[in-house]
């Protein structure tokens, strides 16, 4: 009986949350466009904060990610003597797949756990309520341009992934294992759509609404204490990484 | 909202308010009348700054009614409560300023968010209410350079810069230098003299609040156990009073919290 109990305590408590999380979702998405005219500044300088410092842990982690690829890619088409489609095989893997998905991953990492933080400590130390008694919904001025930030970031973060990937994966396969040069890019155009393109554009939206929801979400509803801040920082991580795995099988069985 | 020119700016009526099973507030009725200093004292855990929250609409009373400057609080609209909000000015305990804003954006801030002001007066605003607080020079500082003192009067500026009817302090004296302290209690009385507004200071330093409030209530057990002017309350006869005014270490607030029999505990005899 206990069991059966703690059960259904949990899977109450996990539709209460995503519940909350959808309702938190909805009121972001109503207070979005007036905050695009009357808040645009706010609104770069947090793509700035969540978009441009990423971008040095995304271009390192894309160009590993994309001679690993070239290496692997090489191996194991070379077994079939296909090695020629090395070039049309590592661009469709980082631009349909491992751009949008890894860049989320680290885009949870980095951006979304200072997302958290940051607005958990804000509650913490009042910064909040202080606004609240200003007269000024935290929501729209503090949750709203972070959220919009990590949105509009996230499509151009998984592009620049892919495309800083697939010269790792040229600079392997070409450099390194003799694939030619021609035949590498003559693949590629040969074999990747458009569609592809777009597939790996809208997931990295996709997901991108949903690592940015998760992280002002945990943040804003945080114990406003030291170590109610450090487990929002932590559960960010933790569900971001199930949301765009999860996220990413529902688009791609869609998609196909 | 009714009547705004009520000689009470802030009424408080059979508010009853709990926490699980604790009972915060219990009937308790309080009357803030316009232009004076009111003190909210009592020991610490009696919820004076719950009070606080629930008078800003920050929290929901289980029942009772407050009516700030003629507004109900928790029957308006949130757009009601927002507009009553900007005419009352709160000084968090901590000072709650915004960390990535120098001491002059915390200041403009409101400003910024509420009017369409040019750049130039909101300059002259701000740099006249930091003046005001003798912090005119700190103006491009950043919270973090600032110590407890001072980021309290930066606090100040910021509560009263869109000119508020009613200035609610959360604390104000607590971990303070005695010179910090002296500041803080001469700035209480010179801004609601000076701007001629309302002021409710929650604290147990009993001294300071002597030295600036009109009238005091001394909350206990969710009620108020005495009022008046802070004269009176340190002649009142009864016990709670006297202990809380005095600073008796024990009394009907005992120094021990609950626990069973001593010698008994020692000796092992409460694990049998």
């Amino acid at each position: 009986m206990g069991l059966l109990r703690d059960l259904l305590f949990t899977f109450r408590a996990f539709f209460e949350t995503f519940g909350a999380l959808s309702l938190f979702l909805l009121r972001l998405a109503v207070y979005t466009p007036r905050a695009l005219v009357r808040r645009f500044p706010l609104i770069v300088a947090q793509v700035h904060n969540t978009g441009a410092l990423s971008l040095v842990i995304i271009m390192i982690c894309g160009f590993f990610v994309g001679m690993v690829l070239g290496l692997q890619g090489y191996d194991t088409l070379s077994r079939f003597d296909s090695e020629d489609i090395l070039g049309a095989a590592t661009a469709l893997a980082l631009l349909k797949e491992l751009g949008p998905v890894i860049t989320a991953l680290l885009f949870a990492g980095r951006a979304g756990t200072a997302l958290a933080s940051e607005i958990g400590l804000m509650k913490a130390t009042d910064q909040l309520s202080a606004m609240e008694m200003m007269a000024v919904d935290p929501l729209r001025r503090v949750v709203v341009p972070r959220f919009v930030g990590g949105v509009v970031a996230m499509p151009f973060l998984a592009a620049i992934f892919s495309t800083i990937g697939i010269a790792g994966a040229f600079l392997v396969g070409v450099g390194l294992m003799d694939v030619d040069s021609g035949t590498f890019w003559a693949q590629m155009r040969n074999n990747v759509d458009p569609e592809d393109v777009w597939e790996g554009v809208f997931k990295s939206f996709v997901f991108g609404i949903a690592a940015s929801v998760l992280a002002v979400f945990e943040g804003y509803n945080c114990v406003p204490t030291a170590e109610g801040v450090g487990r929002a920082t932590t559960r960010t991580v933790v569900l971001t990484a199930i949301a765009v795995l999860v996220l990413d099988y529902i688009i791609t069985a869609a998609l196909l | 909202m009714s009547d705004q020119r009520d000689d009470n700016i802030v009424k408080i009526r059979g508010l009853c308010f709990a926490r699980g099973q604790r009972r915060i507030f219990d009937n308790l009725t309080i009357d803030i009348q316009r232009g004076h200093v009111t003190a909210i004292m009592g020991p610490s855990g009696t919820g004076k700054t719950t009070l606080l929250r629930l008078i800003t609409g920050q929290l929901l009373p289980d029942r009772g009614e407050i009516l700030v400057n003629g507004y109900h609080v928790h029957r308006s609209s949130r757009a009601e409560l927002y507009e009553m909000r900007r005419n009352i000015g709160m000084l968090f305990q901590n000072g709650a300023l915004l960390t990535d804003y120098s001491v002059f954006e915390n200041v403009a801030f409101p400003l910024r968010e509420h009017t369409n002001l040019p750049d130039r007066l909101i300059r002259h605003v701000v740099l006249t209410k930091l003046h005001a607080v003798g912090l005119r020079g700190a103006a491009q500082l950043m919270p973090s350079e600032l110590s407890g003192g001072m980021a309290r009067r930066v606090a100040l500026a910021r509560a009263i810069v869109m000119d508020p009817d009613l200035l609610i302090y959360d604390e104000p004296f607590a971990g303070l230098d005695p010179i910090s302290m002296g500041v803080v209690v001469r700035l209480i009385r010179q801004m609601n003299d000076a701007l001629g507004i309302s002021s409710i200071v929650v604290s147990h330093d009993v001294d300071e609040i002597t030295a600036v409030a009109d009238r005091s209530y001394l909350l206990s057990d969710g009620r108020v156990v005495a009022s008046g002017r802070p004269g009176e309350l340190a002649k009142d006869g009864s016990a709670i009073v006297r202990q809380f005014m005095h600073g008796m270490a024990d009394g009907p607030v005992p120094f021990h919290y609950p626990a069973p029999d001593y010698s008994a505990q020692l000796l092992g005899r409460d694990q049998d």
